[in-house]
């Protein structure tokens, strides 16, 4: 079976509608960050310190109920949040709200055992950090963002060449901003496992990015006088269906894990979802068009000289 | 049979072997005895996946220091008034010194000598002049500091470990992270808040008599005294109920002293018990201390708090006593637990805290493994439609991956977690990519009209750089999740990067023996692809 036969699109040409598109991206995506830093996006205890508990219910529980419990117990800063399945709730607690770790968790039991004495619940999880942690954490994922991509910069430009450097960096840049981009738009907490999500894509959409520029070179090679936005195009094209066979396959297996994978890893798969699709989409129209432009940048000035 | 493919065969074969070697305990619940010099290590379950508690604590080191200069202080006043040197005063100032507050020039010059010799690694200050007095302080070096910060963590794990050995907790971890931090993981405990408990306590126990010349209501407490409270819980009400004492600051025997540390039950009241033995020095002093305080109290204290505070009937040899208090059972034996294994030698603090129940833990798995087998059926399909038989090989190199994988997570002893079992499904869906990459030169080079051998091989062959070049830089994020990651992240940066370097093999190697065997005499006419 073939999804397509030998496609000519003339992806390059589109370059301005998609970098346009993905400049939009780009910025929601440092705002995010940005908020981020600020501490006014939604972050989770990971990176803020904090409490947070999972407690099932017997029976329903109102969420309104719950907060105005809480509130009464002195416990006025909280984050609920409500599983559907299994009358769950989620309460996440700022680390200024309670005082050391330990005290938050055991007000939170008491309140509720003392306001619902008939609706009887088991602590399923309990998450406390204290600040230090969060801080530790919050500077050892900076270094690790940053040296990976600096290792994969390298690789690339001692494979590739510079130029492609530029453009598969940019690219991953890209799609680890449109991962925050979403989140950030979405309200979807910022924890730790996020920030693996983040990673795991910035691999997955550079492999994607290799794919394609591995053609390009090959094609150059053979091809020393086409133009140059021709070979880009003609390569995209002949791996055009590699592209979306994989991405298909692993956004196939994302899914399931999105679908089936309970809610401790829901917000996970829904990251890598968005990294999937918008990896696929960066390897295709963000990376080969950039480098085309440093090319033909590199290419005028040679003119000039000339 | 073609060149090369035995030993491929050989090969594939054998690694499946071993990873069924390895899986074995795994999978099988009860070992049969011959299995002894088998591998017998499971895959261990995160905490997310089995329940517990995973704890970080921080241990106060700068204390720990305090800690000997107080020693050093207790020591250098025995040592004076044993040579009859007169002071006004031995403390620790700040948290680095112990300051020597002498009458006269004459005692100082002595003295500095005397420290000069005793503690030469202290650094002394010259003799300087304080409200008339004079007075000499001994600092401790930076190095030595460190030092003693140093042992006080290393102390700290082994204590720590004593008790979680003795609260009884199967497969505990316990290990050292960074400068100051403990990390403690309990797979499996029933009753974390206990648990903690036991680890977080300090346990110094003292012996301090009681100063009944002193109100515990006065305003100015001597100097060398302090008010501690004893409380008790009344039984039937729950009501705790405080009464102050004024103690003797200075301690006159220490948990260190303690050989042993049980729970009875008295008779009389069938109120549990602790009974403790004190080693040959601490007999000595205990025999000391009762014979000559009759009539008088003193107060056995645990981290500041009172337990009980008896008066000393008559004089008590032999090295043994008893502590009482309003105790359950639990706290008994609790308590008994701590004395065994010692006294941390500075306060810890939990930092972290991540507690799972088992339910959560098992529902985790339940999941984790049906979006797995989802996962992979879909899969399946999709390459047994898309690429028909050749589309099996790849399911067949990606089923080869699973295994090996698991096989390599359990002779590594590495720990399954929830992200970890996300990896291999991401993974699942990333190991084909290779196929996928191979698959698609192939059908490009049959349409150039060549044969299914020569096809096959240019596949490979072109496909071989770009499969390299895309496995690395995977392997180069997970080598950094690795790195920096802890706990549920780094069980996902194990299984991602196992599994781009299983997969490679499996794509190189697994696949292509299966289309050389097919294909090795070059007459097929068709590939099914």
């Amino acid at each position: 079976m073939e999804l397509l036969g030998k496609t000519t699109i003339d992806f390059i040409g589109k370059r301005n509608i998609s970098f346009v598109i993905s400049s939009i991206i780009a910025i929601l995506g440092i705002v995010g960050i940005i908020q981020i830093a600020r501490g006014a996006a939604n972050m989770g205890i990971d990176f803020s310190g904090g409490t947070s508990m999972q407690l099932k219910f017997a029976k329903p529980m109102a969420m309104a109920d719950a907060r105005t419990a809480l509130h009464k117990h002195g416990i006025a800063r909280v984050d609920l949040q409500e599983i559907k399945e299994g009358n769950k709730l989620l309460i996440k607690i700022d680390k200024n709200a309670g005082a050391a770790v330990g005290k938050s968790a055991d007000a939170v039991k008491a309140s509720f055992t003392s306001e619902f004495a008939d609706n009887p619940f088991v602590v399923e999880s309990t998450t406390e950090i204290g600040p230090s942690i969060g801080d530790k954490l919050r500077k050892d994922t900076l270094v690790a963002v940053a040296i990976s991509l600096l290792g994969i910069i390298l690789y690339i430009a001692w494979r590739f060449d510079f130029k492609f450097g530029i453009g598969a960096t940019v690219a991953t840049i890209h799609d680890c901003l449109a991962m925050f981009a979403v989140f950030y738009l979405f309200n979807k907490e910022i924890n730790l496992l996020f920030i693996t999500a983040v990673l795991t894509i910035a691999g997955y959409s550079l492999t994607d990015t290799v794919v394609v520029f591995d053609r390009i070179r090959e094609n150059l090679h053979k091809n020393l006088k086409g133009a140059m936005q021709t070979i880009f195009n003609n390569s995209i094209n002949e791996v055009l269906s590699r592209t979306i066979v994989t991405s298909l396959t692993v956004f196939l297996a994302a899914a399931s894990l999105f679908l089936f994978g309970g809610e401790v890893i829901h917000d996970f798969s829904l990251a890598l979802l968005i990294g999937v699709l918008v990896g696929t989409y960066s390897s295709i129209f963000v990376a080969s068009p950039i480098v085309v432009l440093l090319e033909n940048r590199a290419l005028a000035r040679q003119g000039e000289k000339a | 049979m073609p060149k090369g493919i035995g030993w491929r065969i050989g090969l594939i074969g054998i690694f499946v072997l071993l990873s069924f070697l390895y899986l074995t305990p795994t999978l099988v619940s009860k070992l049969p005895s011959w299995w002894s010099v088998l591998p017998k290590d499971k895959i261990h379950l995160g905490l997310d996946l089995q329940g517990g508690t995973h704890l970080v604590l921080e241990v106060d080191t700068q204390k720990a220091v305090e800690g000997t200069l107080d020693i050093v202080a207790t020591d250098l006043e025995d040592t004076l008034t044993g040579k009859n040197l007169h002071f006004k005063r031995i403390s620790r100032t700040g948290s680095d010194k112990v300051t020597v507050v002498l009458y006269e020039k004459g005692t100082a010059d002595a003295v500095q000598k005397l420290l000069k010799d005793k503690y030469p690694t202290y650094e002394l200050s010259p003799p300087h002049d304080e409200g008339g007095f004079v007075a000499l302080s001994l600092r401790v070096n930076e190095k030595d500091a460190q030092d003693r910060k140093d042992k006080a963590v290393q102390q700290a794990l082994e204590t720590i470990r004593n008790r979680i050995d003795q609260f009884g907790v199967s497969e505990p971890i316990i290990q050292r992270e960074g400068i100051n931090h403990i990390v403690v993981q309990l797979p499996g405990i029933k009753d974390p808040q206990r648990a903690i408990e036991l680890i977080g306590r300090t346990a110094r126990l003292e012996f301090k008599m009681v100063r009944e010349d002193v109100s515990p209501s006065a305003v100015t407490i001597p100097d060398d005294a302090e008010v501690m409270k004893e409380k008790t819980a009344d039984a039937a009400t729950g009501a705790v109920s405080e009464v102050p004492y004024v103690l003797q600051k200075k301690s006159l025997i220490t948990g260190d002293l303690l050989t042993d540390a049980q729970v009875r039950i008295d008779s009389q009241f069938n109120q549990p018990y602790v009974a403790i033995e004190f080693n040959s020095l601490g007999a000595k002093l205990f025999d000391q201390v009762t014979a000559a305080n009759v009539g008088k109290r003193f107060a056995i204290v645990l981290d500041n708090n009172i337990y009980s505070a008896p008066v000393i009937r008559e004089r008590i040899s032999g090295g043994s006593a008893q502590i009482s208090g309003n105790f359950t059972e639990k706290t008994a034996s609790d308590l008994a637990i701590v004395l065994r294994a010692g006294a941390l030698p500075a306060p810890v603090k939990i930092i972290q805290n991540v507690t799972v129940g088992p339910s959560l833990g098992q529902d985790s798995i339940n999941k984790g493994l049906m979006a797995g087998l989802i996962g992979v059926v879909l899969v399946v399909v999709f390459m047994a439609i898309y690429y028909k038989l050749s589309g099996m090989v790849a399911n067949m190199g990606m089923v080869l991956n699973v295994i090996y994988l698991m096989g390599a997570l359990a002779a590594m002893g590495a720990t399954l977690t929830l992200p970890g079992i996300a990896a291999i499904v991401l993974l699942i869906g990333m190991s084909v990519d290779s196929n996928v990459l191979i698959f698609e030169r192939i059908r490009e080079e049959l349409k150039l009209g060549k044969s299914p051998k020569a096809a096959l091989d240019a596949g490979y062959d072109k496909a071989f750089l770009t499969i390299m070049d895309s496995h690395i830089t995977t392997l180069i994020t997970a080598a950094v999740l690795f790195q920096f990651g802890t706990g549920p992240v780094k069980g996902f940066a194990v299984s991602l990067s196992l599994g781009v370097i299983i997969n490679l093999f499996t794509s190189l190697i697994g696949t292509k023996v299966t289309f050389d065997l097919f294909l090795h005499k070059g007459t097929a006419k068709k590939l099914s692809i």
